[in-house]
C-alpha cells in the first residue's frame, strides 16, 4: 500500500467511526430535543478543542452474534479539551450506537480517561446518555461499572467531578453520577432511577411515568441528585461553563482570580433584612449586594430551598456561601438543608474555596416525619463538615441565631476564623418567647394577668438577651460590624486568611455520619 | 395565629412558638401527618401481592401463626401473627396487589 493509500484508508476509517450511529438514530436523538454526543462535546469545548482517545476501540463480545455487529467506538467518545481555555477530560456516551449501552471496552474507555484526569489534575466531565449495561455482555458489563465507580471515589476530592444527565441513566449506572460533584439535569430529557416505572408496575403494582418517577424536576426538587437545572442543553452547557469559572483545576490548585467588580446597585445592603424578625426576606439579596458583580451560582437551587449554597467571588477570589433563607420554611434546618451544606462545605474544603456563612435561623424543624428521618444524624453531617473544615470560615449573623442552629451555622466553636453579627443579631439560646415560657414560668403561672405577665417577660428577656452584645461580652463573636461595612470586612478577612494553616493530628480519614 | 393574612405565597409556619412568615417547599406540602399505630391493624410492610390467606374471620390465633402469604420481590413472604387475638376482618384476598402500610387484617 503507498503512502496515499494508507492516508486514504486511515481517513475513511475514521470517517465511518465518527459518524457513529446510523443516520435514523441521530434524527430520532434530534426530534426529542437532544444533540448527538459528538455535538455535544463540540458545544461544551472551546472550538478545535477535543482531542479524541480510543477512536478505534471495538468491543470483543463474541456471543449473542455480537461478533457481527460494529459499534463505533463502543458507544462512547472519549478526549481532552478545553472550556474557557480551561483543560479537561470528558466523555460523552452515544445513545445512537447500540442505546449507548456499557460494554466493558466501552467502560474502559472511560476509566482511562478518568486515570488520565486523576494524574494529570484535570476536571472529568461525563455525559451520560445510555440505556444501561449491555446486557450481551454480562458480568463483564457490571465490572465496567464497577471500574467506574472506584476511580470516581479515587478522583473524589482530588478533581472537580461532573456529570452532566442528557438522557437516559438507570440501574447501576445512576451511581456514577451519585459518586461525583455537581450532577447537571435538563427538563424532559434526564431520566434517572434505580428501577424504572416498568419495574415498578410489574413487581408492585405502582404505576408511575418517567418523568415523574426521575425526570429532571424530581431531581432538583425532590430527590436532590441534581445540582443544576436547565431548560434544554444549551442553556445546560452554559450552566457548567459558569461553573467552571468559580472552580479549580484540582484541589492542588486555587480557583482563578477574576477582575474585581463591585456589587451591583440595585441591591442595597440597609434595606434588605427586615428589623422584625418573623419577617421573611430572601438572603440571596445580601449575598449579591456582598459579592463582585453580585454574581452568585445557586448550586442545589430547587432542593431544600430553606438553605442557600453556591459560588461567589469577594475582591475576585472565588468563595463558597452558605446561608440560611428565611423566605423558605423560615431558613429552619432540616434533613435535607443539613445534607445540601454538608456536602457544599466538603467539596469547598477539598477544593481550598473559603467559606462565607451567613445566618438567620429559629432553628430546627420540628415534626414526627423529621425525626424519623433521621434529623439527628442527617443535623450531624453539618457540624461534622464544618468542623472538619481548614479552609478560612467567616461567619456573619445577620439576625436570629437561636439555640443547636446558631452553633451548627459555623459559630466559633466550630472553628470559625472569624464571627461578626449585624446590630440587628438575636444570639441566645432560644427565642424570647420560647425562653420568657420556661424561666419565668411560675411568675406568669401565678400572676394575675398571665397574659400580660407573659407578654412583660418576653420584653424583658427580649431587651435583656434579643442582641449581639451577650455574646460578644464573652468573645463568642469577635465584633459587631454595620451591613454597610460588611463587604470591606469580609475582602479583609479573606485577604488575611490567605495563608491560613491548621494542622490536625494524623487519621486515614473521619467517620462522617451518614 | 397572624391577624392580617399573610400574601399569598407566605404561609405560617410556628417554630419556638414563633409564628414566622415564610413559603413553603414541595416537599414540606407533600409531607403526610403521623397517624399511631393501632395494635389491632396487620399493615403490609412490602408492597406484593397476597397469594394465600391462612385464616377465617372470627377465627382465634396465637402469636406467630402464620396469616398469609405474600409474594414481593419474587420472593413468598409468611405474614405471621403479632400477637395472639380473634380476627376480626381479612381487608384482602388471595390474588390482590397490596401497597406498602395498607391494612391487611384486622383483629377484635
Amino acid at each position: 500500500m503507498s503512502t496515499t493509500n494508507k492516508h486514504v484508508d486511515f481517513f475513511r476509517r475514521k470517517d465511518h467511526l465518527v459518524n457513529g450511529g446510523a443516520n435514523r438514530a441521530s434524527e430520532k436523538q434530534m426530534a426529542l430535543g437532544k444533540l448527538t454526543a459528538r455535538d455535544r462535546i463540540t458545544a461544551l469545548l472551546d472550538v478545535d478543542s477535543f482531542y479524541e482517545f480510543d477512536l478505534f476501540v471495538e468491543h470483543r463480545c463474541r456471543d449473542f452474534d455480537m461478533d457481527k455487529k460494529v459499534l463505533p467506538g463502543d458507544g462512547v467518545i472519549t478526549g481532552t479539551g478545553s472550556i474557557m481555555g480551561y483543560p479537561v477530560c470528558i466523555y460523552a456516551q452515544d445513545f445512537t450506537v447500540a442505546g449507548g449501552s456499557l460494554g466493558l471496552m466501552h467502560a474502559r474507555k472511560i476509566t482511562k480517561i478518568m486515570d488520565h484526569a486523576i494524574k494529570m489534575g484535570m476536571p472529568i466531565i461525563g455525559i451520560n446518555d445510555s440505556g444501561g449495561a449491555r446486557i450481551q455482555e454480562g458480568v463483564d458489563s457490571l465490572a465496567g461499572y464497577g471500574e467506574i465507580f472506584y476511580r470516581n471515589t479515587l478522583a473524589s476530592g482530588i478533581v472537580p467531578q461532573i456529570s452532566v444527565i442528557l438522557g437516559p441513566c438507570a440501574g447501576g449506572a445512576v451511581y456514577s453520577p451519585a459518586l461525583t460533584d455537581f450532577v447537571f439535569v435538563v427538563d424532559n430529557i434526564s431520566k434517572m432511577f434505580i428501577t424504572g416505572p416498568e419495574v415498578i408496575k410489574t413487581v408492585l403494582g405502582e404505576e408511575i411515568s418517567m418523568e415523574d418517577l426521575g425526570g429532571a424536576r424530581v431531581h432538583s426538587e425532590i430527590s436532590g441528585n441534581a445540582h443544576f437545572y436547565a431548560r434544554n442543553e444549551l442553556e445546560c452547557f452554559h450552566k457548567i461553563k459558569q461553573l467552571f469559572t468559580f472552580i479549580p483545576w484540582n484541589n492542588r490548585k486555587k480557583a482563578g482570580r477574576y477582575p474585581v467588580k463591585p456589587p451591583k446597585a440595585k441591591f442595597d445592603i440597609e434595606r434588605i433584612v427586615p428589623m422584625d424578625s418573623r419577617k421573611p426576606y430572601d438572603v440571596r439579596h445580601v449575598i449579591c449586594a456582598l459579592c463582585d458583580n453580585s454574581e452568585f451560582l445557586d448550586v442545589h437551587a430547587g432542593w431544600a430551598a430553606n438553605i442557600v449554597v453556591g459560588f461567589a467571588r469577594i475582591d475576585g477570589e472565588t468563595v463558597g456561601i452558605v446561608a440560611n433563607q428565611p423566605m423558605v420554611l423560615a431558613g429552619v434546618l432540616d434533613v435535607d438543608s443539613s445534607d445540601k451544606a454538608a456536602r457544599f462545605i466538603r467539596f469547598c474544603d477539598a477544593f481550598g474555596i473559603p467559606l462565607i456563612t451567613f445566618v438567620d435561623l429559629p432553628g430546627y424543624l420540628p415534626g414526627v416525619d423529621q425525626e424519623h428521618a433521621g434529623v439527628i444524624r442527617h443535623g450531624a453531617k453539618l457540624l461534622y463538615a464544618f468542623s472538619e473544615a481548614t479552609v478560612p470560615k467567616i461567619t456573619v449573623i445577620l439576625r436570629k441565631a437561636y439555640g443547636g442552629g446558631y452553633i451548627a451555622m459555623c459559630s466559633r466553636h466550630l472553628g470559625a476564623d472569624f464571627v461578626v453579627a449585624w446590630p440587628t443579631a438575636e444570639i441566645a439560646v432560644m427565642g424570647p418567647e420560647g425562653a420568657a415560657n420556661i424561666i419565668f414560668r411560675n411568675e406568669i403561672a401565678s400572676a394575675a394577668d398571665p397574659a400580660e405577665m407573659r407578654r412583660l417577660k418576653v420584653a424583658e428577656y427580649t431587651e435583656k438577651f434579643a442582641n449581639p452584645y451577650v455574646a460578644a461580652a464573652s468573645g463568642h463573636i469577635d465584633a459587631v460590624i454595620s451591613p454597610a461595612a460588611t463587604r470591606d470586612f469580609l475582602i479583609h478577612a479573606i485577604q488575611v486568611s490567605a495563608n491560613k494553616s491548621e494542622s490536625r493530628p494524623y487519621k486515614k480519614h473521619g467517620i462522617p455520619p451518614a | 395565629m397572624s391577624a392580617v393574612p399573610l400574601p399569598e405565597s407566605l404561609r405560617e409556619l410556628v417554630i419556638g412558638e414563633v409564628p414566622y412568615e415564610t413559603r413553603y417547599t414541595k416537599k414540606f406540602e407533600m409531607r403526610t401527618p403521623y397517624v399511631p399505630p393501632d395494635p389491632r391493624h396487620v399493615r403490609c410492610v412490602i408492597p406484593g401481592i397476597v397469594l394465600t390467606v391462612a385464616v377465617r374471620k372470627g377465627m382465634r390465633v396465637s402469636g406467630g401463626d402464620p396469616l398469609l402469604v405474600l409474594e414481593a420481590m419474587k420472593m413468598q413472604n409468611q405474614v405471621v401473627s403479632p400477637h395472639e387475638g380473634i380476627i376480626r376482618a381479612i381487608c384482602v384476598s388471595a390474588g390482590d396487589a397490596v401497597t406498602k402500610g395498607q391494612v391487611l387484617l384486622e383483629f377484635e
